[in-house]
């Protein structure tokens, strides 16, 4: 693990344009592991069975630690004194950068695998690349993440494998979860402005290279559990990253935000 | 070891003998049948207070008021499933199964520990919880580090760390919520109010109606009764109240010199056995909580065992 670097040094080489485009794609990162581990947690005393109850907590406590980290970074970045809770706490939903992917609802067992499947097929191997960014911070912030997310992608492999090849109930929830899911992965890796700008500043991975294994991957596990690969030319709906959200965030953030909201400024 | 001279123990007398040394009973050692029905019961039932206990706390995870808190109680809950999951080995030890345990719980015809039954309804329950409730847990709890069973003696070891760590985490809440805005002190008193009589309730009926505290006294399964622990967690929790400025809400609470302890007002025993038998406020929805996630989650158990019967038998044909 590299020394991480005073903040000063790691931020005074950037210009005033690509700190403003770091801050919002740092929020974006921040605001995808915020929530998706909220929707992770929802499952918390109510899972399937005690060891998958742990299983979910952890990967919600992973993506949360990484939420942190990044807030962080990111109102460093910004340099105007807000702290990582205004950020997770006082902004409205169309501020939000996520994907939409990450804030649909958990449904049952299968659609929670799939959400996270897709998720961690882009996730894992985003993170390996990001680990080689010429950035320190967010290098080090995926070093630490990418170990984390190998093991969730292991997960969420397993399980798309079990509940595939498993019963016939089991195969018919999770190709309805696919069916219903499977169009909000392209919006992971088709970029933003900002993210293009990122790019092409070579501060963060291109998607484009990623592809390669993550087709390979979503391949190798769906022939292992039996799943037909859903069509490619399926309409892909996107726009979270760029603030048009569906209804359920607002519901989402009613939640998270609501003692926040309720009480002012005040420490807890 | 038998010997010739004396008249050989009975079963009985060799296990009561070694109970009384301080000897651990193992999994493979013999035991009363009583014995063994005791930990079945008190241990899955502790098992099952872990399991139960996720559902108030799990109420607050996605509302908690800061991300550090958020992560805090997260990973508490977390722990408290990885509580149940080493307690419901040490009962399997005893020869229980984790499915018929289950399916007691859902049934009601086994018991979990009635403070899951109250509702949490602000932030500072969460401080409560941890503060008061993990407090007293802890008083039942560290005796039984030492009770006569092993594998229960051992599993305890490691929960009452974590139990410990959770009990200052809940008592750092309450105490940033009283070193904060009138608002948070109010939410403070306004949540121990609530919870202070319930925890007290957590040590059990007086000893006089306690029926099972001799004998499990006596196998060291217990070591000290219930009224003496709920006296000592007084004595250690008014201080704490005082500490943080918050009253306890008993006009009889008052030093007494004499016994160097505080005497205390009356537990509201209707309401311990009302709650015990079924009629608290939220008896019904934890149930109902646990048995939807066990019911809606009979699928996924199954496809498990489906895939790992159909990996094993595509193993064995290419074995």
């Amino acid at each position: 693990m590299q020394a991480a670097p005073s903040e000063s040094t790691a931020l005074a080489t950037y210009s005033a344009e690509v700190r403003q485009l770091l801050f919002t794609y740092v929020v974006q990162l921040a605001d995808t592991s915020l929530i998706l581990g909220h929707r992770l947690s929802e499952w918390c005393g109510h899972g399937p069975i005690l060891e998958q109850d742990l299983a979910m907590a952890n990967i919600a406590l992973d993506l949360l630690g990484e939420t942190r980290s990044l807030y962080q970074y990111a109102a460093e970045l910004e340099g105007k004194g807000r702290t990582e809770d205004d950020l997770a706490y006082l902004r409205s939903a169309v501020e939000y950068r996520h994907p939409l992917l990450v804030e649909q609802p958990n449904g049952d067992f299968a659609h929670t695998i799939v959400r996270q499947f897709l998720f961690d097929n882009f996730h894992y191997p985003f993170l390996q690349q990001l680990k080689s960014s010429p950035d320190e911070r967010l290098a080090g912030i995926a070093e630490k993440a990418v170990k984390e997310a190998a093991y969730h992608l292991k997960w969420s492999s397993e399980w798309i494998i079990r509940l595939g090849d498993g019963t016939l109930e089991s195969r018919q929830r999770v190709e309805k979860a696919i069916a219903s899911l499977w169009r909000y992965a392209a919006e992971l890796t088709t970029p933003t402005a900002t993210e293009k700008a990122l790019q092409e500043a070579g501060i963060i991975p291109d998607y484009a290279a990623l592809q390669p294994a993550m087709v390979a991957h979503v391949a190798r596990v769906l022939e292992e559990a039996t799943l037909p690969t859903p069509p490619a030319t399926t309409f892909g709906l996107a726009g979270g990253k760029e603030g048009r959200h569906s209804e359920h965030l607002g519901y989402i953030l009613t939640e998270l935000q609501y003692v926040q909201r309720a009480y002012p400024g005040l420490t807890w | 070891m038998e010997t010739l001279e004396k008249p050989a123990l009975t079963q009985e007398e060799q296990f009561q003998a070694r109970i009384d040394a301080d000897v651990r009973i193992e999994p493979k050692d013999w035991m009363p049948e009583a014995y063994r029905k005791t930990l079945i019961r008190q241990i899955s039932q502790h098992a099952h207070s872990e399991l139960v206990g996720m559902l108030p706390e799990g109420n607050w995870i996605t509302r908690a008021p800061s991300l550090k808190r958020k992560s805090i109680l997260l990973s508490k809950v977390q722990d408290e499933a990885g509580h149940g999951l080493y307690l419901y080995s040490a009962a399997e030890t005893l020869g229980a199964s984790r499915d018929q345990m289950l399916a007691d719980l859902h049934s009601g015809k086994a018991k979990y520990s009635s403070i899951f039954n109250y509702p949490t309804l602000s932030w500072a329950d969460m401080g409560c919880v941890g503060w008061l409730v993990d407090g007293a847990a802890i008083l039942n709890q560290v005796p039984l580090c030492r009770t006569s069973y092993g594998p229960y003696a051992r599993a305890m070891v490691r929960v009452c760390k974590e139990e410990s760590f959770h009990q200052r985490q809940g008592f750092e809440v309450m105490q940033t919520l009283c070193e904060g805005a009138p608002a948070q002190k109010e939410m403070a008193q306004e949540a121990l109010n609530r919870w202070w009589w319930p925890t007290l309730m957590m040590f059990g009926p007086k000893d006089s109606e306690s029926p099972n505290t001799e004998q499990s006294m006596k196998w060291r399964i217990k070591r000290f009764t219930n009224d003496e622990l709920r006296q000592k967690f007084v004595d250690m929790m008014v201080p704490q109240a005082e500490f943080l400025g918050l009253t306890v809400p008993d006009p009889a609470l008052k030093w007494n010199e004499e016994r160097k302890a505080y005497d205390f007002g009356e537990v509201n025993w209707e309401e311990f056995w009302q709650v015990v038998k079924g009629n608290g406020l939220c008896n019904a929805d934890r149930l109902q909580a646990r048995v939807q996630a066990h019911e809606e989650g009979a699928w996924v158990r199954e496809a498990a065992l489906a895939h790992a019967a159909k990996r094993k038998a595509r193993e064995g044909v290419g074995a």
